[in-house]
Formats: C-alpha cells, structure tokens, sequence
C-alpha cells in the first residue's frame, strides 16, 4: 500500500473515531438539549428547594422553557435563591408563580411555572414572589403521623365502619 | 544469620525498585521531549496510527458491540425486578462512557498494540537496528519511539469512543429492538443522565491518559529489552501485565478524582 492509500485509511480512522465522539456527546448526552439561542434569567426564592439541581428543566404546562443556572442560599432570608434561563420569546405575566415539583414518583425536580392574570410581564432579571416549596416526604409523613395522634382513640377505630 | 543476611537484600531490592523508576522517569522525559520534534514529520506518526490503531478497529468494535449486548441483557433482568426497564439506556450509556469504555479499550490495545510494539522495538534492538540508527546520528528516540508515542496518545481516545459508541448502539439492538422498550424513553433517559463534560468527557480524558500510560510502557519495555528472543518475549509478557495493572490502578484514581465530588 502506497503512502497514499495509508494516509485515506487513516483519515477514515480519524473521521469515525470524531463521528463517534459527536454521536456520544450529541445523541448520548445532552449537548442538544441546552437552550439555545437567547435567553433572559429570573429568579425566585423558595423555603426549601428539596432535591432541585442546577440544570434541571424550567416547565410551563410541561413544556421545557428553560433551565435552573444557579442555586444560592439568600443569607437575608434564610431561603435557598434559585436563577433560572427562560428562553426569550417566553414571556410570563408578573404575577407567575413557581413551584418545585418531581417528575413521577422517584424522578428528578423541576420547576413548575403557573401564569397569573397581571397585565405587566415578567421582566428579566426580575423576581417570581409567588413560589411553593419542594415537599419532603419526611414533613408529609411527620404530618400524617401528627394529625393521626391528633384525632381521638375512638374516631380512628370507628371512622371505616361509618 | 538469616536475618542478618535478609535485611541487605531487601535494601539491594529496594534499591533496584528506586532504580528502575528513575531510569523510567528519564526515559519518559526524553521520549516526551523528542515527541515535540516529531510532530514536523507527520507522516511517521501517521504510518503508526495506521499500524496501532486502524487495525486494532476490528477487535474494538467488536468487543464494545459484544459489551454492550451483555450490558443491555444484564441490565434489562436487574432493572426488570424494579420496574424500571425505562432506564436501560442511561445504565449502558453512562457503565460505557463513564468506566467500560476507555478501560476495555485499554486492556484491549495493551494485547493487541501494546504487545507489538514492544516486540518491534525489542527485534530491532537485538538486530541491533537501533544501534546502527545512532552510528549515523540518527536519535532512536526520536525517529522510532516517539512517531509510535503520539499514534497511542492520539488512537487511545478515538478507540474508546469507537467502542462506546457501538456499545450503546448494541444496547439499543438488545434493548429496543430484541426486548422492546420504548426507544424515545431509551434515548431521553440516556440524554437526561448523560452529561456531555462531566461523563463524556471525562472518559475521553481517562482514555488519553491510559493512551500515554500503554504506550510509554510498551515502549519502555521493547527498548530495555534484553536483546534476545527469551529477553523479548519477557518483555512483551511484562508490557501486557503492568499496562493491564496500570489502567486498573489509574483508573480507580481518576474515578476517585472525577466522580466523587459531591454535586
């Protein structure tokens, strides 16, 4: 084989073993997934973020329209500041809320974006007041223990036959 | 008496241990510096990609297809117990970018590229090729080992993702098509736990460092070789076990370094 014929099989070699690299990084992880194009931040503060990660999806009616870029204890309030991208066409009214939530039973949190009423949007940089926590299954189950203690001995024996 | 007689020669081989990583060292040092110099002469270093790693492409190929059906059959009957068939492709995609991929891929060229390169060099030195290379003044280092030094350093990393990436393709012929998962929540799982820098690249910088670690071993040991058949095929012997040893403990310190951090 000439020095030629060598040279094409190794550019070959060369040109799959990129191909694989991309098809790994594109089709296996996530670099098609980022927002791209323009995007505008907002952030908003919770009581308790629970189990929210940075990059996690930012959804309205499930749709993905945008993703969380930073997560910060606010040291004034004692609340956990999350920053998130919307991508710019989205515009939401001032008054959105925002929640955490959980993707199935065991998935990952995301944020929730429900749109208020007001007639002022949403401007970048600027802050969601309306937000709901993550739920800890720890608080939901101390509640239920509490509320159970709570109810009178006779209540729980009977309440079923009623 | 033999206690007396014991502790010298325990000095004697530690000694010899020191020694040796020494030589090593320098020899590293010399190869790395006439590697710079035999970046103006591209076509020797692309004759050994040639040699090393176009035609390991068909032992790696087809040991990540053969990995990643077993990985996709293995997973499906754990996963299966849970319900959670859904995330097959993630448990592929990530034990292949993350661990199997360059570290198979390694062990692999250790057998297939690492072993002939030893027994190349060390021929050529009981030819006594090499010494006639230096009667005219022409740098060994430079001409042979360092060509071969940057065709491993470059291979290593396209091999690796050669082999993950047919081992994710026959994770998908298992899963999707032999078994008959949902492909959409196949990929989206796989896209949602993957992250490109954290765990493709990391393994792609896992897979350079095994690349230099295999290569400067196989080439250490054919040009120390004792020059004659027994003392080549010892080499080539040691080339295949301290590389296989070296990516296993290699890679246990670059997991440590690269996923233990807390998120």
């Amino acid at each position: 084989m000439g020095r030629k014929g060598v040279e094409t099989l190794v550019g070959l070699f060369v040109l799959l073993g990129i191909l694989a690299i991309l098809f790994l990084a594109l089709r296996a992880a996530n670099l098609g997934n980022f927002v791209v194009g323009e995007t505008y931040s907002v952030t908003a503060r919770f009581d308790n973020i629970g189990g929210l990660k940075v990059r996690a999806p930012v959804k309205s009616a499930g749709v993905t329209v945008g993703r969380v870029k930073a997560i910060v204890l606010d040291t004034n309030t004692y609340q956990g500041r999350v920053t998130m991208e919307l991508e710019q066409g989205v515009i939401f009214p001032s008054d959105t809320s925002a929640k955490i939530l959980t993707s199935g039973l065991l998935g990952d949190q995301f944020i929730g974006l429900v749109p208020g009423g007001s007639d002022k949007n949403l401007e970048p940089g600027g802050e969601i007041k309306l937000t709901q926590s993550a739920v800890l299954l720890e608080n939901l189950i101390g509640q239920f223990l509490y509320n159970k203690a709570a109810d009178p001995p006779d209540a729980r024996t009977a309440a079923p036959t009623k | 008496m033999r206690l007396v007689n014991a502790l010298p020669r325990l000095g004697v081989r530690a000694l010899d241990v020191l020694r040796g990583l020494g030589h090593a060292t320098f020899f590293i040092v010399d190869l790395l510096r006439n590697s710079v110099s035999a970046v103006s002469r591209p076509f020797l270093t692309i004759a050994q990609i040639h040699a090393i790693g176009n035609r390991s492409l068909v032992i790696i190929l087809a040991s990540g297809l053969a990995v990643g059906f077993v990985l996709a059959l293995q997973g499906y009957y754990t996963l299966s117990r849970y319900g959670a068939t859904a995330s097959l492709g993630l448990v592929v995609a990530l034990s292949l970018v993350r661990e199997l991929g360059p570290v198979v891929t390694a062990l692999l060229f250790a057998g297939r590229a690492g072993t002939s390169l030893t027994a190349e060099i060390g021929l050529m030195k009981a030819g006594e090729q090499l010494a006639a290379m230096e009667m005219m003044a022409v740098d060994p280092k430079a001409r042979v080992l360092a060509p071969r030094l940057l065709a491993g350093l470059i291979s290593m990393p396209l091999l690796a993702a050669l082999f993950s990436a047919i081992g994710i393709l026959g994770g998908y012929v298992v899963g999707v098509l032999m078994i008959g998962i949902d492909s959409g929540e196949f990929w989206s799982q796989m896209q949602n736990g993957v992250d490109a820098i954290d765990d493709v690249g990391n393994g792609i910088v896992k897979s350079v460092v095994f690349g230099i670690a295999c290569t400067v071993t196989a080439l250490y040991q054919g040009f120390e070789a004792t020059p004659t058949p027994e003392g080549v095929s010892e080499a080539t012997t040691r080339t295949v076990v301290i590389s296989s040893l070296l990516v296993l403990g290699l890679d246990f310190v670059l997991t440590a370094l690269m996923f233990s951090s807390p998120h």
